[in-house]
C-alpha cells in the first residue's frame, strides 16, 4: 500500500510553488485559456438542473488559506465522478462542502429535490462508549428490514457481522459496514470518500467493481474521491482532477494523458499511465509491492515489460 | 410506616432516577460529563438567587442553567481556549461565586451543605411536581429527539449529510440536560448531580449490547441506588446524597471489573 502511494504521489519538493502559481492564475473569471485541451471545457456559469447535485464558483477558505477556489461540479444521475488529487489538494474539503458540511466563503450548491444521500466518511472512528450492533447502526441511517440489511451486508462482503458489535470491528470491517449504511439509504447519490482506507489490496479493485455494479442495477450517481486513479478508471465515467481548483477533468483516458495531470502528479505517474492505456504493463507493482494472489487483474495480460 | 420525608425523598429519588438513565447515558456518549458538571455547580448561583428573590429555587436554579448553557455556546465559538479548560473555568467560577452569593443571602440561613451534597429534609410537595412533571417533560423529550441525537452522537458529520437537523437536536439535549440538572440539585446537590447523571449508564455500559438496554439498566441501577442509599441513610445516619452516590460507585466496581480483568490478561 506504502509502496503503491510512493509511486502515485512522489513528494515533489516544488508543489508548493507549483501551487502558489496555480493559484495565483486562477482568479474567477479566468479564461484558462492557456491550457485549452478538449478534456478542459469550462462548464457554464448556471446550475445544471439535471444534475443530482451542482456546485457553481464554489470556494472556501480557512484561517485566510484558500483551501478551495472557484470550483464548478455537477454530478449527473447515474454518473460515476471520480475526484483524484494530491495529498492537501482539498478533495476532503470538497465533499464536505458539496455536503452541507463545510460553510462556503463563495459561490453555491444546489441539489435536486429529494435527494437521498450515502455518504462514507473518509475516516471513522469508532465510539465504544455506545453498545451497537451493526445492524442498528446501519439502520441508523434509513430503518431497513433485517432482508435488506443482510443483502446489503453480503453485497459488501460483511454478511457475517449482523450481530456484532461496532466496536469489535477492524479498520477494513467498519468501511465495509459504513458502506453498507450509505447504500441501506436507498440513496440516489453515493458519496465515498477514500473508501479504500484498511481495505486490503485485492479488497480494493473488488470494491469499485461492486459500486459500478450497483450503480448500474440501483442507478444512483457516485461521487468517489480517491488518491489512485489506477484502480478507480475502470469503474469512473468522469475523473476531476483537483489541486484546490479544477486542473483537469474528463474521461479517465484523457486525464491520465492531460500536461495537467502529469505536471500535478509527476511525468512517472503519468507515463506509468501511458503504458497502461496501451496495454503493455509495466509492473507498476514493481515500487515494491507484489500483486498478491487471486487479486482480479486489473491491467490485463502481464507480459513483463 | 416511613416517615413522610423519607417517602417523599424517595418518590423524588425514583423518579430522577428514571429520567438520569437515559440522559445520563447520552452525557456519557457525547463526553459531557464535564459539561454537566459546569451546569450543575452554576446552580448554586440559582440557589442564591432563588432565596434573595423568594423564588422557587428549581425555576430559579433553571433559570441559571439554561443561561450558563447559552454562555457556554457563544464561549465555545472561540477557538483561542480549549473548551475543557472553559468548562473548568466556568464551573469553578460558578462555585466560587455561588458560595458567595448564597453565604450573603444571611436572612434565611442558608444550609451551604445541604445545597452542595444535597438535602432529602429539604424536598417538599412542589419538588415533587418539579420531578414528576418536569421529569416526563424532559423523558418526552428525549424520546421524541432519540434516534437523531443518537445517530449524531455515533458520527455527527454522517448524521448531519443524512439530513439529521443536528444543531436542533442538540439544542433541545442541551435544555433537557439543564432541566434535569436543575431538578436533581435538591437531593444530590450541586456537587454530586452530574455523579447521579453517568455513574448509573458509566455502571450499564459493560454489561449492554444495545442503547435502550443501557438506559434501561442505568435507570435500574438508579433506582436500586437510591433505595439502597436512603436506608443507608437512615439506618447508619450518613448523608443522604453522597450515600446514594457511594452506592452507584459500588455498582460501577462490580460492573467494570470483569472488563479491567480481561484487559490484563
Amino acid at each position: 500500500m506504502q509502496g503503491r502511494e510512493g509511486l502515485d504521489w512522489p513528494l515533489r519538493p516544488t508543489g508548493s510553488s507549483l501551487q502558489r502559481e496555480r493559484l495565483g492564475h486562477d482568479h474567477p473569471g479566468h479564461d484558462h485559456s492557456h491550457h485549452d485541451h478538449s478534456v478542459h471545457t469550462r462548464p457554464p456559469a448556471v446550475h445544471d438542473p439535471a444534475a443530482l447535485i451542482s456546485a457553481r464558483g464554489l470556494a472556501l477558505a480557512r484561517a485566510g488559506r484558500p483551501i478551495l477556489t472557484d470550483i464548478d461540479i455537477d454530478i449527473s444521475p447515474r454518473e460515476i465522478v471520480t475526484v483524484i488529487g494530491p495529498n492537501g489538494a482539498g478533495k476532503t474539503m470538497l465533499v464536505r462542502a458539496l455536503l452541507g458540511l463545510e460553510p462556503l466563503d463563495r459561490g453555491d450548491v444546489r441539489r435536486l429535490e429529494r435527494l437521498v444521500i450515502g455518504y462514507a466518511p473518509q475516516r471513522f472512528d469508532i465510539d465504544r462508549a455506545i453498545p451497537l450492533t451493526v445492524a442498528r447502526f446501519i439502520s441508523l441511517g434509513r430503518r431497513g428490514t433485517r432482508l435488506e440489511i443482510e443483502r446489503v451486508l453480503m453485497d459488501v462482503g460483511a454478511g457475517a457481522l449482523f450481530d456484532r458489535q461496532l466496536s469489535e470491528l477492524s479498520g477494513g470491517e467498519l468501511q465495509r459496514v459504513v458502506l453498507a449504511r450509505a447504500l441501506v439509504r436507498s440513496p440516489n447519490l453515493l458519496v465515498l470518500d477514500e473508501p479504500v482506507r484498511g481495505v486490503d489490496y485485492a479488497g480494493e479493485a473488488e470494491l469499485y467493481t461492486l459500486i459500478g455494479r450497483l450503480r448500474t442495477e440501483r442507478g444512483f450517481g457516485v461521487l468517489l474521491v480517491s488518491h489512485d486513479l489506477h484502480v478507480v478508471m475502470a469503474q469512473s465515467d468522469r475523473v476531476i482532477c483537483l489541486n484546490r481548483h479544477v486542473c483537469c477533468s474528463g474521461v479517465p483516458q484523457s486525464v491520465a494523458q492531460h500536461p495537467e495531470y502529469a505536471r500535478l502528479f509527476g511525468p512517472q505517474a503519468a507515463r506509468a499511465f501511458g503504458v497502461y492505456l496501451h496495454q503493455h504493463d509495466h509492473r507498476h507493482d514493481l515500487a515494491g509491492e507484489p500483486r498478491p494472489p487471486g487479486a482480479p487483474d486489473r491491467r490485463g495480460n502481464e507480459t513483463g515489460s | 410506616m416511613p416517615e413522610p420525608f423519607l417517602l417523599r425523598a424517595l418518590l423524588f429519588g425514583l423518579g430522577l432516577a428514571v429520567v438520569a438513565a437515559p440522559l445520563g447515558c447520552f452525557v456519557v456518549w457525547r463526553r459531557m460529563a464535564y459539561y454537566g458538571e459546569a451546569i450543575a455547580q452554576a446552580a448554586l448561583i440559582g440557589v442564591a438567587l432563588g432565596l434573595a428573590l423568594s423564588l422557587d429555587l428549581t425555576a430559579a436554579v433553571l433559570i441559571v442553567t439554561l443561561a450558563v448553557s447559552g454562555l457556554l455556546l457563544v464561549l465555545g465559538r472561540q477557538e483561542v481556549v480549549p473548551f475543557d479548560s472553559l468548562l473548568g473555568l466556568i464551573a469553578h467560577a460558578a462555585l466560587a461565586g455561588g458560595v458567595i452569593a448564597a453565604s450573603l443571602v444571611s436572612g434565611r440561613q442558608p444550609d451551604l451543605m445541604g445545597f452542595l451534597f444535597g438535602d432529602i429534609l429539604a424536598i417538599t410537595d412542589a419538588d415533587l411536581y418539579w420531578i414528576f412533571l418536569g421529569g416526563a417533560a424532559a423523558l418526552a423529550a428525549l424520546v421524541a429527539i432519540w434516534r437523531p441525537l443518537l445517530s449524531l452522537s455515533v458520527h455527527e458529520d454522517l448524521a448531519a449529510a443524512e439530513g439529521t437537523a443536528t444543531e436542533r437536536v442538540k439544542l433541545v439535549f442541551v435544555i433537557v440536560l439543564a432541566l434535569v440538572v436543575a431538578i436533581a440539585i435538591k437531593i444530590v446537590g450541586a456537587l454530586l448531580t452530574i455523579a447521579f447523571l453517568i455513574m448509573p449508564a458509566a455502571a450499564a455500559r459493560p454489561l449492554v449490547r444495545t442503547p435502550e438496554a443501557m438506559a434501561v439498566l442505568a435507570g435500574a441501577f438508579g433506582m436500586l441506588a437510591v433505595a439502597a442509599g436512603l436506608l443507608m441513610s437512615v439506618t447508619l445516619d450518613t448523608p443522604a446524597g453522597p450515600s446514594i452516590v457511594l452506592v452507584l460507585a459500588a455498582l460501577f466496581a462490580i460492573s467494570i471489573l470483569p472488563s479491567v480483568l480481561r484487559r490484563r490478561r
